[in-house]
């Protein structure tokens, strides 16, 4: 499917809002070495949505939010955050942007010298002068959105997975931003952890009037909490739209992701020489 | 042909390497000023990179300067120049001793802890997780310890030096026999403090500078997985203390040769 096929597809979510969507990728090419990780591809995340970006393991779902970040300088095409040209920006403009994203890393990336209340609390003490009464109140919220407010003196270590991503998130909100991204915020959770996760991030997204971006490759997790689905594979965007069309696609490629098959245009062998060969020889 | 590629690729993947790390020495010395308003974060470094290596220094030092003591008055004694062993001592320790040893203890203990502690960070998103909080993790996390280093290690060696002359008067003076007022008097007129004790104070800082930066650079520089960061601290702790004896070699030859 081409690219320009599929944005045509994509409704605005809310049509009496400004239709520009919040982060505009255009013509997006990324290569490691001689392999193409991104080879042209154009994705628009509605303001205010939740949006999926969706691909089997090594598609660059992480890439891409490094390179939405500034964190990764593409090899060819844009990306606009709120109109801003991310790799035009000079460290000052980009460091400013960023104040408006948070991200939720897949390991948490919980600073792990100090306790939860001060890990919630780094980005304020590290951008603003507000005194401690304040800062308190602020991480208390935000740590009682995620349900931790009763672990703020517990150090990382001390956390289960689920728990550090949520208090993860509570630090990525800190500041109120207007685009949360989140890194494969399902992978390796227990049942409760992933149930708790489900409810909180579209929550959030509404109560905060949030713009959130999830990778993932849980299809049927991210399935029910999105507004709009694009699915990468190859270096392309094999489908994107909202949700439902993009679950009830006909498209092979869609299909085999979308179903959990182990065969199709995915292929299950690696790339190798017959079996014959390399096992009997020439 | 396919030799000569390699050796082009090895010597251009060694240049890269070198101006990676000058351009995190440029980052990390841009972030000195900003932490002349947050000294906390300087002192909690120096903690942890100075005085947690205290110990290793003090002991390392006292045995130090009890085997200089012991080796020096075998071959002094045989000149009937016993009463010189203060000097002896002072000058092997504050001259190459105590910045040399200093510094490769100095790469062993808090360089590979500054390596592994970065290179960690570096796996475990952390570093990430702070660009995306808007903080430059080169100055917020790297600039301290950088410094850190830069005025523990002159202070460790100086350190390293006192103890191992206290531990060449225990030896010389306590156990063989030497006479204590020729041992510091000897050492009180003939150690300059210009030709000995500040050549040697130099020699420390620029052993400091060198095994941090070594140290930081292999952390911020390693590949994030759990081989990655091993291999970077033994990177640190070889290319520092083959910096520290070729650069005290250099340094020599600069302060004390003709």
């Amino acid at each position: 499917m081409q690219n320009s096929a599929v944005n045509q597809k994509l409704m605005p979510l809310h049509p009496n809002d400004n239709n520009e969507p919040l982060v505009k990728i255009r013509g997006l090419r990324f290569y490691r070495g001689n392999r193409a990780i991104f080879d042209g591809i154009d994705i628009d995340i509605p303001k205010g949505s939740i949006t999926a970006i969706m691909g089997p393991s090594g598609t660059g779902k992480t890439t891409l939010l490094k390179l939405i970040g500034g964190q990764l300088r593409p090899d060819g095409g844009t990306i606009h955050v709120n109109g801003q040209n991310v790799h035009q920006l000079n460290n000052k403009d980009l460091y400013k942007l960023r104040m408006s994203m948070g991200m939720l890393f897949q390991s948490g990336a919980l600073l792990t010298d100090i306790d939860v209340f001060d890990n919630v609390a780094y980005p304020l003490r590290e951008h603003t002068k507000l005194p401690e009464s304040i800062i308190r109140k602020l991480v208390l919220m935000k740590l009682e959105a995620v349900g931790l407010r009763g672990a703020r003196n517990l150090m990382p270590s001390e956390l289960s997975g689920g728990m550090a991503r949520r208090v993860a998130l509570a630090r990525a909100i800190v500041f109120d931003p207007e685009m949360v991204m989140y890194d494969e915020p399902f992978t390796g959770q227990d049942p409760i952890s992933m149930g708790v996760l489900i409810k909180l991030i579209p929550r959030l997204n509404k109560a905060s009037q949030l713009t959130s971006i999830v990778v993932s490759h849980d299809v049927e997790e991210t399935s029910n909490i999105a507004d709009v689905i694009y699915v990468i594979s190859n270096g392309k965007v094999i489908a994107g739209g909202p949700s439902e069309q993009v679950a009830n696609s006909d498209s092979p490629w869609v299909r085999q992701f979308m179903d959990g098959q182990a065969d199709g245009p995915v292929p299950f062998h690696f790339p190798a020489e017959p079996l014959e060969t390399d096992i009997l020889g020439n | 042909m396919e030799q000569l590629a390699q050796l082009g690729r090895i010597g251009i993947s060694t240049l890269e390497r070198l101006g990676r790390g000058h351009v995190l020495l440029l980052h990390m010395l841009s972030g000195v000023t900003a932490l002349l308003v947050r000294p906390k974060l300087l002192i909690a470094q120096i903690h942890s990179v100075g005085v947690l290596s205290m110990l290793i220094i003090t002991v390392s030092g006292l045995f130090v300067g009890m085997v200089l003591a012991l080796q020096g008055y075998y071959i002094l004694s045989q000149f009937g120049a016993e009463e010189t062993l203060g000097v002896m001592v002072a000058a092997s320790l504050v001259r190459e001793l105590g910045p040399v040893v200093t510094g490769l203890l100095f790469a062993g203990r808090a360089g590979s802890a500054l390596t592994a502690e970065i290179g960690l960070m570096k796996a475990t998103e952390q570093l990430s997780g702070l660009e995306m909080m808007a903080i430059d993790p080169i100055k917020r996390i790297l600039t301290p310890r950088f410094m850190a280093g830069l005025i523990s290690m002159p202070l460790l060696a100086a350190l390293f030096s006192a103890i191992g002359v206290i531990g060449g008067h225990f030896v010389g003076v306590g156990l063989l026999g030497v006479d204590d007022g020729a041992y510091w008097s000897q050492m009180q007129a003939k150690i300059d403090l210009h030709e000995d004790i500040f050549n040697g104070v130099i020699k420390s800082i620029v052993f400091g500078f060198v095994c941090t930066w070594i140290a930081l650079f292999q952390g911020h520089d390693c590949v994030p997985t759990s081989e990655g960061v091993s291999r970077a601290t033994t990177r640190t702790v070889v290319h520092s203390a083959l910096a520290v004896l070729c650069l005290d070699f250099v340094l020599t030859a600069l302060m004390f040769g003709e």
